[in-house]
């Protein structure tokens, strides 16, 4: 058809597409900064991450999340009022959080030099002199409570505390990251000054900049944010991950209409040298969406669940690995036969040749798609940065996925899966 | 589902307005198919996506939901292609795909490398006039949207106080009705429902593709010409206005449901851009929601979270796109030991505060700020861009108004916040709702009602 072939040619444009250059060095500190430069936009996306996320809670379960939570509220000469207004008066965005693995601050700026000075002033306060008094403490602390009980209202929410539970046992990564009502109502302030002295170290800090600034102005930008860090260190490494030693089934009984069911086991690690055959593996098994084989069994073929799918989450140590849906209560039973029978067949057979190839399709055709704006970008690179993965890790990725193989897919889910080991969690009314 | 997608977070700034931002071009077929094309090159990779004027808010009583179920339906199979080959080419081809069910909208989309775009425009306008609806499938996915729903709202208490609230809020607009339908109409659809429904509203003339990304706006038209031209129009009869009648007086409601959480919910019924008579009016409601929650330093925060630790939570928020009037609601959840009722009387003296004095330079100044800055971080997102000129053009707006939202708000001034606050933010206007939680482990059968004291 010649009209839709020269429709084609004036559609693309002709340039070839790199993946993003990624810069890379240290402060005189020794916080490791990771830049790329983007055009297009007179913006910023800036990040400093640190290992500091919820594994390093010890038994003070969810003392990470709530120091990250009071850093904006109060730092310097500021109150939360000022740290606000400073940032909303020219137009930036402030975030600071947790995760199982690391704590963040990000901010997204515009460039013009003025309102990106205000707002990286700001930042750079925050970071390195926040305040923690007794007020601000007090009343975050009763939000986290609020937050706490009302994921007690949420099946969803009680089934992924139970799921991370049985998963990990005595191990950093089994609490839930935001804590429980009993550790939390513990707390008192010196115990997040007390975390914030020894995680929020120059050593132990990654700084992520992506946007239009210069080399030179991504330099100073660095360095700027990081100077008034002591240099400390960065803590030992997490504890191994210790496999559940059996397979366990945990009702939990709930009054919704619905059952989550959650099924699962420590899966992998951010450099593990399998992660692309289970990357890819499960992208088939239910990784890709509407055409994922569980998506497939269970809800196209059956009508039993809105969602259905499964995830590797790769963290420093073996993140889970997670297969859930909800169903109505009474179909429950089918349900996880159904997604058991799926996964299992799925173990013991791998893919098709068919399912690969068009898994490769997606995921390569798809590439651009990963990184096509500065915030995707910019997780990704933060990832790299945190995760200490090569910097040609965007560069080599479409390779890698051509590597995978049906053998590379089986051999490595019979690594890492084993069926006898599963842990189901279920959220919802019994018999009913 | 539910999108604000211009919503409080806006800014301005002069020294920006003069990066040249790509302009929308527009072309429309022969069969009254409207495509606007935006060009953006920071990545090989295009957004297009496919709007029908039709949502919750076209359903008649009986069939709430059907435009949502619809949506799903779209996805099982056309003459050409059976079910599920959509999803699997789309995938095939690198591409990501969804589909999404408004009040006022139902829009399809796919991203994808740019020269996939055929790929895209083929299986779209296929299925624009030639769904094939089996009672099977519809069977099977029935059975789906009734999970979605129990997920959605059904197990979700703030979700279902909601739901209750803007059934009790409107008299007779459409809005009282949730997007996702009632249980019993979605357990009621037959096929002949689905295909009158199809019938009715998917047609060239009533839809509208935007494509957003590495593309050249002509190539765009004329791939749109291949693909779409040969698809015949349909005769769209004009919606009845179903306009809300005047509220008369404050109308309160209690939602007891299993939750460990008490919570207030307050709605003003005031216009939308596209009914207020003044535009200057919409505009100003825009930055009065702005002034209470457009961020960390808003009124909402700093009084009511911070300032008087009345609330663990606290939201505001306007519909301004809204196809028909809707409502300026309020939410927040108490903090341990205060009540609903203290925090509804905090929240309406803040309501007060509006209307006996003038907001003042700072706060004006902070959200035309953030709203400028916005405007630069929207072009991040060939989605969001997209996004904005599909719902702008199907709400009845015009896409236009993109590009005039950061002029409007920064024309507004503190006597226009005080005005309509004056105007639309009244006692008699008003909707509440609390949440009464009720016990979660115990069967709320075995406790009289008359042991829950408090909220």
């Amino acid at each position: 058809m010649p009209i839709f072939l020269c429709l084609l040619l004036l559609l693309c444009s002709p340039t070839l597409w790199a993946a993003a250059k990624i810069d890379h060095w240290q402060t005189p500190h020794g916080s490791r900064v990771y830049y790329v430069h983007t055009e297009g936009l007179p913006m910023v996306d800036i990040q400093v991450a640190f290992d500091a996320g919820s594994a390093r809670d010890g038994q003070q379960f969810g003392v990470a999340s709530l120091t990250a939570g009071l850093l904006d509220t109060g730092a310097g000469k500021w109150n939360a009022d000022d740290i606000a207004q400073r940032f909303e008066s020219v137009g930036a965005v402030f975030g600071a959080g947790s995760t199982i693995d690391s704590a963040s601050m990000s901010l997204r700026t515009l460039t013009d030099k003025p309102l990106f000075d205000k707002a990286l002033e700001t930042m750079q306060v925050i970071l390195t002199r926040p305040n923690f008094n007794e007020t601000d403490f007090q009343r975050e602390k009763n939000r986290t409570l609020a937050g706490l009980k009302q994921q007690q209202e949420s099946p969803a929410d009680i089934a992924s505390i139970a799921f991370y539970h049985a998963l990990y046992g005595e191990h950093p990564y089994a609490h839930p990251d935001s804590g429980t009502l009993e550790t939390v109502s513990t707390f008192t302030a010196a115990d997040v000054q007390g975390f914030y002295q020894k995680y929020y170290v120059a050593a132990n800090a990654i700084i992520v900049i992506v946007g239009d600034l210069s080399k030179q102005q991504a330099e100073q930008t660095a360095e700027k944010l990081v100077i008034g860090l002591p240099v400390g260190q960065k803590p030992a490494p997490l504890p191994d991950v210790v496999m559940p030693v059996k397979g366990m089934a945990q009702p939990i009984e709930f009054p919704s209409t619905q059952t989550h069911v959650l099924v699962g086991l420590p899966g992998t690690y951010r450099k593990d040298a399998d992660y692309f055959n289970l990357y890819v593996g499960n992208h088939i098994l239910g990784g890709s969406g509407l055409v994922s084989k569980l998506f497939e069994e269970v809800r196209e073929k059956r009508g039993l669940a809105y969602s259905a799918s499964s995830a590797f989450i790769p963290l420093l140590k073996p993140g889970p690995f997670l297969v859930s849906l909800q169903t109505r209560n009474d179909q429950t039973e089918q349900a996880v036969q159904v997604l058991n029978k799926t996964l299992a067949d799925f173990i013991v057979q791998g893919p098709s040749e068919a399912e690969l190839k068009a898994a490769k399709q997606n995921i390569i055709g798809g590439f651009a798609m990963r990184f096509d704006t500065n915030k995707k970008l910019t997780s990704y690179v933060s990832m790299i940065g945190f995760y200490d993965l090569p910097l040609d890790y965007l560069d080599t990725f479409q390779q890698k996925i051509e590597q995978v193989s049906v053998a590379s897919i089986t051999e490595a889910f019979k690594r890492r899966v084993n069926p006898a080991l599963l842990q189901t969690i279920t959220v919802g009314k019994r018999g009913k | 589902m539910k999108n604000r997608i211009l919503g409080t977070l806006l800014i301005f700034l002069p020294v920006f307005s003069s990066q040249a931002e790509t302009k929308v071009s527009e072309h429309r077929l022969n069969n009254g198919l409207k495509v606007l094309v935006k060009e953006d090159h920071r990545s090989p990779i295009v957004v297009s996506q496919v709007w029908y004027k039709v949502g919750s808010s076209y359903e008649p009583g009986g069939v709430t939901g059907i435009s949502h179920m619809l949506e799903h339906m779209m996805f099982k199979g056309t003459d050409k292609h059976p079910a599920g080959e959509f999803s699997r080419i789309i995938a095939e081809n690198g591409g990501d795909e969804n589909a999404f069910t408004g009040q006022d909208y139902t829009a399809y989309f796919q991203t994808m490398a740019a020269s996939k775009l055929p790929v895209s425009f083929e299986l779209e306008a296929d299925r624009m006039r030639h769904l094939h609806l089996l009672a099977d499938e519809l069977k099977k996915e029935l059975e789906v949207v009734t999970e979605e729903r129990r997920m959605r709202t059904d197990d979700n208490p703030q979700a279902k106080m909601s739901e209750h609230f803007s059934a009790m809020a409107y008299s007779n607009s459409p809005y009282k009705h949730p997007i996702i339908g009632w249980p019993a109409d979605i357990a009621s659809y037959k096929v002949e429902d689905l295909q009158a429904w199809y019938q009715r509203w998917y047609a060239p003339n009533n839809a509208t593709l935007v494509v957003v990304g590495d593309v050249k706006p002509q190539a765009v038209f004329d791939l749109a010409e291949h693909y779409f031209a040969d698809l015949k129009p349909s005769e769209i009869k004009p919606l009845k206005p179903q306009t809300e009648i005047e509220q008369l007086g404050i109308r309160k409601m209690t939602v007891k449901v299993p939750a460990k959480l008490p919570s207030v919910v307050m709605g003003y019924k005031v216009p939308s851009l596209k009914t207020a008579t003044l535009e200057s009016e919409a505009y100003a409601l825009e930055v009065l929601a702005g002034v209470l929650d457009g961020g960390n330093s808003a009124r909402l925060s700093k009084e009511l979270v911070r300032g008087k630790q009345i609330a663990v939570s606290a939201a505001a928020g306007y519909s301004l796109t809204s196809r028909l009037s809707s409502l300026f609601e309020l939410e927040a959840t108490p903090a341990e030991g205060k009540t609903v009722w203290e925090l509804e009387s905090a929240l309406k003296n803040e309501i007060i505060k509006l209307q006996r004095e003038l907001i003042n330079k700072e706060e004006l100044q902070r959200i035309k700020a953030q709203v400028l800055a916005s405007a630069v971080y929207e072009r991040d997102s060939d989605f969001y861009q997209a996004m904005q000129l599909g719902m702008l053009e199907t709400v009845g707006l015009g896409w236009q108004k993109a590009d005039e939202y950061v002029s409007k708000i920064n024309n507004v001034t503190a006597e226009q916040v005080r005005d309509v606050a004056r105007k639309y933010l009244l006692e008699d206007r008003l909707n509440v709702a609390y949440l009464d939680p009720q016990p979660i482990n115990e069967h709320p059968i075995n406790k009289p009602a008359a042991n829950k004291k408090g909220l």
